[in-house]
């Protein structure tokens, strides 16, 4: 018997029964759809997950200095030195005041009993890069500089939450916030902040002010860096910061990028996966049945197929062609509802899609695997006929 | 050296395994020509069906000898004795066996399919098959729209694509009114004047005495007319 032989005809006993086939291919539709549609979403979402740890999370270093007595770990002008590196895009350092540690600030001397004036809020002093290093913008006004700094100005600059509070909404009549009880010139207000939101309720002041409130050393240095540079500055950062004592700092750094790929993959859904395998499964049992049933129905056509000098092997691959057909066409079917599927949802996300080429190929050869085994059965049981029965 | 006799049966036997074993064939001995038109008579139960097997090689003989075309056949392989069916028998049925699904020149192109030769002009020998029991006409119709008669008649076309050397018809006019009978019975005669070696099982008297020669069976024993 020739190929082609073959395949005819299992092609129009396929097509035989229209209606009966696209209705078998029906399970094996929905499991492979459910798999292209789970692999295709979790490979999809786990690239957009690493693309976000890649923007914000990846460059941002932090290295805490633990407190000394005697000489500081960290000088001021330390910051200098760390922003010379390659790979380091802005840096500053920062003191902060000891855990949850708070001022009284007001904004005026009036006394107004229909609202609170004075607010508890964080004092902190920075080096100049910090709007940088904190990955945000002035909202209004501007940054102190080193001159302010060297002269040892009473400036300040405030985060936008706490010029809400302070009800400063204007900077042009030079407002003043006390602190305690000396008052500093507002210059600027720090908001959109995407590293250290707390400082949206901070009052910053340039380190020769800081020293007023106890704010002598450097307790955390903020760095960005380049994408890519954050290993290699973590080891570099405590050398350039305290030549002598580096190894007394802490660095604290991101997750590298390929530990967030595997993290994200081994989120895929398994119930999903599972949910798809159980569907393919019920695919075949549903191919499996049907087949049993066709081959119940056609015991005449193969008894004629037998007196015709068909051999048992005929039968038995005429009839695994056509439930491997049957798988395959669901296969097909399901992969292109699969792929779709993953469009439409990233398109809804605003994701870039991603579907593995091997995957696409797969699905529907797992189809036909599907078909090709749910097959087995019923094509045995044809072959085995005898003729004479078969033509009863 | 003479031509071999298409059939030569000698001493078969077949019993089915029963609690008493069932004698269907009993010592049966049967010589069939090249050209002959053989007539097996029998009632319901006689063995009749069981006979025909044998003679397609769809049931192997408890004992005795085989012979198609001077072939050995009772110790031949399955697949030996399924390629000789193919080869050298067309088979008639009483039910036609024709595919529903597929048009008539389709279904008698069915008969070249399992090793006859290249696919090339397949088509043209259904055609010519058709012509020659005259309803190439139908070609192209579904099985189902055609008469009985018609559809007997496309089911002995398949059963000479395969140019046999036998054709062997199980009660081929069960099913048919009398004059669609006739009118395959015609075309029995017309056949056999053409060389065709026919062997026809049949319950209706008129049927068997439209052949040349008529033997009768009765409980698995088998007597010539």
């Amino acid at each position: 018997m020739r190929v082609r032989d073959l395949v005819g005809e299992a092609v129009a006993g396929v097509l035989a029964r229209p209606v009966r086939s696209a209705l078998t291919t029906l399970g094996t539709v929905l499991g492979i759809t459910t798999l292209v549609v789970t692999l295709g979403v979790a490979a999809t979402a786990g690239n957009q997950i690493v693309g976000r740890f890649d923007e914000l999370v990846a460059t941002a270093i932090t290295v805490e200095v633990p407190e000394s007595t005697g000489t500081p770990l960290v000088t001021w002008d330390a910051v200098e030195r760390l922003t010379r590196l390659r790979g380091v895009e802005s840096a500053a350092a920062v003191a902060e005041p000891e855990e949850g540690e708070s001022l009284p600030v007001r904004a005026n001397d009036l006394v107004d009993p229909t609202r609170v004036t004075t607010r508890s809020l964080t004092v902190l002093a920075a080096t100049t890069g910090l709007p940088e290093a904190a990955r945000g913008r002035m909202v209004r006004g501007r940054f102190y500089d080193s001159g302010h700094v060297r002269r040892g100005d009473r400036v300040a600059v405030i985060g936008d939450e706490a010029a809400r509070m302070l009800g400063i909404t204007r900077l042009d009549r030079a407002p003043a916030v006390f602190v305690g009880k000396h008052a500093y010139t507002v210059i600027g207000v720090l908001g959109d902040l995407r590293r250290e939101r707390s400082l949206s309720t901070a009052v910053i002041v340039p380190p020769t002010a800081g020293r007023r409130f106890g704010l002598r050393d450097v307790t955390r240095v903020l760095v960005n860096t380049g994408l890519g540079a954050a290993d290699l500055i973590a080891g570099q950062a405590p050398t350039a910061l305290s030549p002598g004592n580096g190894d007394m700092l802490q660095v604290i750094t991101p997750p590298s990028p390929t530990r967030a790929r595997d993290g994200a993959q081994d989120d895929v859904d398994a119930l999903f996966l599972i949910l798809g395998l159980v569907s393919l499964v019920v695919g075949a049992v549903g191919i499996a049945n049907v087949t049993l049933v066709t081959v119940m129905e056609r015991v005449p056509e193969i008894g004629l197929r037998r007196s015709l000098g068909a051999a048992r092997r005929h039968i038995a691959a005429q009839f695994l062609l056509e439930s491997t057909l049957i798988g395959l066409t669901g296969g097909v079917i399901g992969t292109a509802l699969g792929v779709v599927a993953v469009v439409a949802i990233s398109a809804v996300k605003q994701w870039t899609p991603l579907l593995d080429v091997r995957l696409a190929v797969a699905a529907p050869v797992a189809g036909a695997l599907v078909g090709l085994l749910a097959g087995l059965h019923p094509a045995l049981r044809a072959s085995r006929m005898e003729p004479v029965d078969a033509l009863r | 050296m003479p031509e071999p006799p298409v059939i030569e049966l000698s001493r078969v036997c077949r019993r089915f395994p029963a609690r008493p074993p069932v004698r269907a064939l009993h010592e049966v001995s049967l010589r069939v020509d090249r050209g002959d038109h053989v007539a097996v008579m029998g009632p319901s139960g006689s063995g009749k069906s069981t006979l025909l097997n044998v003679l397609g090689l769809l049931d192997r003989p408890t004992s005795g000898r085989y012979l198609l075309d001077g072939v050995e056949t009772t110790t031949l392989r399955d697949g030996a004795r399924t390629r000789l069916r193919g080869d050298r028998i067309g088979f008639v049925f009483q039910s036609f066996h024709l595919l529903p699904h597929r048009s008539v020149v389709e279904n008698v192109m069915l008969a070249e399919i399992y090793g006859g030769p290249a696919r090339r002009g397949r088509r043209e020998r259904a055609l010519a098959a058709l012509e020659r029991v005259g309803v190439a006409h139908r070609a192209a119709f579904a099985p189902n729209l055609l008469s009985g008669g018609e559809r007997q008649r496309v089911a002995i076309a398949r059963a000479l694509m395969g140019q046999p050397s036998l054709l062997l018809c199980d009660e081929p006019t069960g099913n048919l009114d009398s004059r669609s009978t006739g009118a395959v019975l015609d075309l029995f005669d017309g056949l056999r004047e053409q060389g065709l070696t026919i062997v026809l099982i049949t319950h209706e008297q008129e049927v068997g005495e439209r052949a040349r020669r008529r033997v009768r069976i009765t409980d698995g024993v088998l007597v010539e007319e």
